[in-house]
């Protein structure tokens, strides 16, 4: 008798979420573990955003800063230079610049920012905010009004700052990011409060912090494969939205994205380390369960891009 | 079924207050309530106790046993208050119960004491690195206990195993694994092996609207898998025991003609047996 591969079925399915408006771009809406199309469905391949910010990227290791050397002064080159040199398909702008303890940029600079990088662009947009719970609810709150019916992704709020981030977001027809610290049940829990203000649960993206390779990745990693099975095997609707990895941030700040060859010889050429640092922290949230990662090295993004080709065929 | 007061314990502000400045008032009246709700023995927890817990053990065992006609549960880490005690404990309500013991050889002398003073002991399923992963490990800790009271020679009669329950708003997993763990140790040893657990503790960091469901709820269906003795607040547990019948029904997929109640009971039940993934607003859900 032929062999024949026993297949799981699931009952719940993840949400499927179209971001952009001149340029659409489509993800999550599968019905199986991450890649596992033999099972059932995977609409879509997950997307990867190239990461820009509001001000120069002053704190960004030297291998991924200088690949944004000649656009990184202005928001608006950078983001064309990631749409059309390197063919972005959709573009994350941190507002990195409005924090207190950086720039202090104002709501204001900061939706002069996202007008002027939305009129400039044709791929979608995810405006997040500089991690500051009680500033990104004044920034998000603006940049939410300026970018009204572009059909953005808003992020991040969180457990001190949802209600008028979500509030925002409900309003101007945006995607809204959920962010908890890595716990899956406070996780839900955000999601519910979320959803209890009225925002459909087709529109929001889980956030469950994300960490890099040698960081803890494993704890993002377990959580975010519990969400998943929550989502497919027990079908809890309020866990079905896709799952974001905020890579590049996490990543361009370990020590192995950093260290000179001079430093440690014996980790090898910095460059290469950092990018397959990337990569492989980026693969690892893909095979958990991401559908949407923000990266920052093109080379890196390339890499995944040809691991997530082979994973779809 | 045994239910063993939870109330006085150093955690509560009140209890702290009055065992520092030594008022026995409020000792006393909390410990009548129990005994009046129901609670067959009197824990009392006075914490790690390192400064002065000889004598506090011994004025709240005295206290206690002044108004109430019930053994109590010596609930401290120190075995010289632990002692202290015993020594004064009136027996003629009943025997002590030393809580605990564990595989942790520091516990170990927590059984010297259960045999010297003829007394019971709970045996706490934990070690000395870290939680059990599951009913498995936890019943692996309860066999080494069980030969370590043998070797000390307290009667297997007079050890109450006690399986760790967990917070269930951050180790879900664990309420089912307990429940696993207190039909195993029923099994280890022929008369069964007696169980307890420190019931309130899955409930711990919940919001409070939830905690007696989930205490409740969690009781009876430990009951169910065999339980012979629960730490908790007497008064909640009356209530469980008058929920029970319908809660067994709605647990066998029964209806109980209140739709309300009953989905609170399933849902809670869901979140027991790892159905639905917890979180604080899951009756709303």
């Amino acid at each position: 008798m032929a062999f024949v591969a026993p297949k799981e079925s699931y009952s719940g399915k993840v949400s499927e979420v179209t971001i952009g408006t001149d340029k659409t771009i489509s993800f999550g809406g599968e019905n199986v573990l991450p890649f596992q199309s033999f099972e059932g469905t995977v609409p879509h391949r997950p997307v990867i955003a190239y990461e820009i910010q509001d001000v120069p990227p002053g704190d960004w290791p030297e291998t991924v800063k200088s690949v944004y050397e000649a656009v990184s002064s202005d928001p608006v080159s950078w983001a064309k230079f990631c749409e059309d040199k390197l063919n972005a398909k959709a573009i994350a702008l941190r507002l990195i610049g409005t924090h207190p303890d950086r720039e202090n940029r104002s709501a204001e600079d900061a939706k002069r920012v996202v007008r002027d990088v939305l009129s400039a662009i044709k791929v979608p947009l995810i405006i997040l905010g500089s991690n500051h719970v009680e500033k990104d609810s004044e920034v998000l709150v603006a940049v939410a009004e300026a970018a009204k019916d572009k059909n953005c992704i808003i992020g991040k709020a969180q457990e001190g700052n949802y209600k008028t981030i979500t509030a925002a977001a409900m309003a101007h027809n945006h995607k809204l990011i959920a962010m908890s610290e890595l716990d899956i049940n406070l996780s839900k829990q955000l999601n519910i409060l979320i959803t209890q203000m009225g925002f459909p649960k087709e529109r929001l993206i889980t956030d469950p912090m994300c960490s890099a390779l040698g960081y803890g990745i494993e704890y993002t990693y377990s959580v975010m494969e519990r969400i998943r099975l929550a989502a497919l095997t027990q079908n809890d609707a309020v866990m079905q939205p896709p799952m974001l990895g905020d890579v590049g941030t996490y990543v361009w700040k370990v020590k192995e994205t950093q260290a000179s060859e001079n430093e440690l010889p014996h980790w090898g050429s910095l460059k290469e380390r950092s990018i397959t640092w990337e990569a492989v922290t980026a693969a690892a949230m893909l095979i958990a369960g991401a559908e949407l990662l923000i990266m920052r090295h093109p080379e890196a993004v390339q890499v995944v891009e040809r691991f997530v080709d082979e994973l779809m065929q | 079924m045994l239910i063993i007061g939870e109330k006085l314990s150093i955690i509560a502000k009140r209890v702290r207050e009055a065992m520092l400045k030594k008022d026995k008032a409020p000792i006393q009246e909390i410990a009548t309530h129990q005994w009046k709700a129901g609670a067959g023995m009197i824990d009392a927890n006075i914490g790690p106790a390192e400064d002065g817990g000889e004598a506090l053990m011994e004025w709240m065992v005295t206290t206690i046993q002044e108004v109430v006609p019930l053994p109590v549960c010596l609930d401290t880490t120190n075995y010289k208050a632990i002692e202290a005690g015993l020594k004064v404990h009136n027996n003629q309500w009943g025997r002590p119960l030393i809580n605990s013991t564990s595989n942790d050889p520091e516990r170990f002398p927590m059984l010297e004491l259960a045999a010297k003073y003829n007394c019971l002991v709970i045996g706490l399923t934990v070690g000395k690195g870290g939680l059990p992963a599951d009913a498995g490990e936890r019943a692996a800790i309860a066999a080494e206990i069980m030969a370590r009271a043998m070797e000390y020679g307290v009667p297997l009669e007079d050890l109450y195993l006690d399986p760790l329950v967990l917070q269930i708003a951050t180790s879900q997993d664990h309420a089912l694994k307990v429940i696993e763990a207190v039909k195993i140790f029923k099994e280890m040893n022929d008369p069964p092996m007696k169980t307890v657990v420190g019931l309130s503790n899955i409930s711990n960091g919940c919001p409070k609207q939830l905690r007696p469901i989930i205490n409740k709820y969690y009781f009876l269906m430990l009951l169910d898998a065999g339980l012979d003795a629960a730490i908790a607040d007497p008064k909640e547990m009356a209530e469980a025991m008058e929920e029970r019948p319908f809660f067994q029904k709605v647990l066998s997929g029964g209806n109980i003609g209140d739709p309300q109640k009953e989905l609170i009971m399933k849902k809670t039940i869901d979140i027991i047996m790892g159905r639905t993934l917890y979180a604080h607003s899951y009756l709303e859900m």
